[in-house]
């Protein structure tokens, strides 16, 4: 079983919900596909090990086949391709790796070589991986792709990026149960109502976790009461997780208490699964 | 014209909460809302919109049934995995690169450009803004950013504005970029946590492969002092400035909770520390 850990907004609560998941549910494994601020290893403290080095395939141009006549250039969606009069300029981190412009050109002069996005990394155990994109680089989903290849076969926690743009897509793709986090705010409201619709549209089966419960007003637990939107654990307002949170301590392990709550809602989603 | 950009690596740090007030406190400012995923500008400004921009960016493939053979080249071409079974596209997936359109022999793919977004131009109690939606699991995020920031400089020259106020969006990839690119000095938000250190060293090595100057700003900044601590000498190190702290406190959650930025809603000491910090990032445009 594959369960995503997303929120729309940033800040909510999404690795820590991973993590102290991950630590209370025996024999599951952790993805962190937030690539671009992978968090969850702060708190897990592994020895990482890199096992892949990630690479998007980019045009190379043969300048003595090439006839500039622009095809390439022309073809390219992604303004990845500049055909001058003497010259075919290749701006790689604009390519996304189609492959389009090798096959319309006439002369057979482009290749393809690879260009790196970014590594995977796991720890020793093998139950937990990252990915970490690299820096400068805009190209977050073929990373998140490829870490997801290492999901294995047991239940697998994957920690999405915030948002519902294309890297919590390709997080959320294919999953079978998502636990949006969000706060009782209006902020926190209106970046779930953006996840949740995601989620209905890809009609992945979700339930809320209300971190920071508390807080605020009642507007998250109203929308999910409407809509029909379950909420599977709340995680009260407490400055001790928050300390805790700072210093890269899953709350687990200094409230062991709520390792049965994760438990319990591992059970909630099962049910709620089948 | 000067352009402050406001980002954070880690998402909830406190962006909104600073950007909205130095909204408020900025005499002669456009903002220009670029978290464009997960907006939350407009529940506090409230804006009037007086114009509406359609965006649309990649185009994405459409099979026509009718004419498809089935002979399965595009699948064989698609290098994203985006043509499920029965020759149907997932337009999550699709990228818009074309291949499939190319490679059919029947002509059965088309190309199909929908809106994926839109911008706005606002009025607000405090000027313009110019912010903008990003439909659903639509990526180009970049792309509408850059958008939005088009906007916000012709609307700043007409409305003679001297400052662009950019709330960016967090993390380090494609809409961060769009909303660094070009800037005069980007605020980086942090808060002495782990995650908040790790993530702030990695945004402000983005801001330094672009070579914007940066400040911080510490947010919740006595909730572990030997953190707070460990930022001031990475700070000290890099040469940036530390434009000001800010306490861990329920001020942002109340005022927001009323619609209202933090400089509206109380006087208090934590609306004195964001006043201090908008002084500083001031003095360090250099207006």
């Amino acid at each position: 079983m594959k369960i995503t850990v997303a929120s729309g907004k940033g800040g909510t609560g999404k690795t820590t919900v991973a993590v102290n998941f991950f630590l209370s549910v025996p024999k599951i494994s952790l993805l962190d596909c937030d690539v671009e601020e992978p968090n969850s290893n702060l708190f897990l403290h592994n020895d990482l090990e890199k096992v892949k080095d990630v690479t998007i395939p980019v045009p190379v141009i043969d300048e003595q086949k090439c006839e500039h006549c622009g095809k390439c250039a022309d073809f390219c969606n992604y303004n990845a391709l500049a055909a001058l009069p003497q010259k075919v300029m290749v701006f790689s981190d604009l390519c996304h790796g189609c492959g389009g412009c090798s096959l319309v050109c006439p002369n057979d002069a482009i290749s393809e070589t690879g260009r790196s996005i970014g590594d995977i990394e796991r720890s020793f155990s093998g139950k937990f991986h990252t990915g970490l994109l690299n820096i400068g680089e805009a190209m977050a989903s073929p990373l998140i792709k490829e870490l997801k290849t290492y999901a294995g076969e047991n239940t697998v926690i994957m920690d999405a990026p915030p948002g519902t743009a294309c890297p919590m897509i390709t997080t959320v793709e294919d999953t079978d149960y998502c636990i949006l986090v969000t706060e009782p705010t209006p902020f926190g409201l209106n970046d779930l109502k953006l996840a949740a619709e995601v989620v209905r549209e890809m009609k992945i089966p979700a339930g809320v976790i209300i971190n920071r419960a508390g807080v605020g007003d009642g507007g998250v637990e109203e929308y999910c009461h409407q809509t029909g939107l379950p909420i599977i654990m709340e995680i009260p307002y407490d400055r001790r997780i928050a300390v805790a949170y700072s210093e890269g301590i899953p709350f687990v392990e200094t409230m062991p208490q709520w390792k049965e709550k994760f438990l319990q809602m591992f059970e909630t989603i099962k049910e709620a699964v089948r | 014209m000067r352009q402050l950009t406001v980002i954070s690596g880690k998402g909830g740090t406190g962006k909104t909460t600073l950007t909205s007030s130095f909204a408020a406190l900025a005499e002669n400012a456009t903002i220009a809302d670029c978290d464009v995923d997960a907006a939350n500008m407009h529940l506090l400004l409230q804006p009037e919109i007086i114009k509406t921009y359609d965006f649309t960016a990649l185009p994405t493939a459409v099979i026509h049934p009718e004419q498809c053979t089935g002979c399965g080249i595009c699948v064989d071409h698609c290098r994203f995995g985006a043509i499920k079974e029965g020759f149907e596209i997932d337009p999550y997936i699709c990228e818009g690169c074309g291949v499939c359109e190319y490679v059919c022999p029947v002509d059965a793919v088309t190309m199909e450009y929908n809106k994926c977004g839109e911008a706005y131009e606002s009025k607000t109690r405090f000027g313009p803004l110019v912010h903008a939606k990003l439909g659903i699991g639509e990526e180009a995020g970049g792309k509408l950013v850059t958008l939005v920031r088009e906007i916000a400089e012709e609307v700043a020259q007409k409305n003679n504005c001297d400052t662009i106020i950019i709330d960016g969006p967090p993390g380090t990839g494609c809409s961060v970029i769009a909303a660094l690119t070009g800037v005069d000095i980007a605020l980086v938000v942090t808060e002495p946590t782990v995650a908040g250190i790790h993530d702030l060293k990695r945004v402000i090595e983005v801001a330094e492969h672009f070579d914007i100057p940066s400040l911080v700003c510490i947010n919740k900044s006595d909730i572990n002092d030997s953190k707070r601590r460990e930022i001031e000498t990475f700070c000290t190190q890099k040469g940036i400035r530390i434009a000001g702290e800010i306490p861990y406190d329920t001020t942002p959650t109340e005022a927001m909770v009323k619609g209202k930025t933090i400089v509206e809603y109380t006087d208090n000491s934590f609306a004195k520390c964001v006043i201090e910090v908008w002084e500083k990032v001031k003095e360090e445009m250099g207006s």
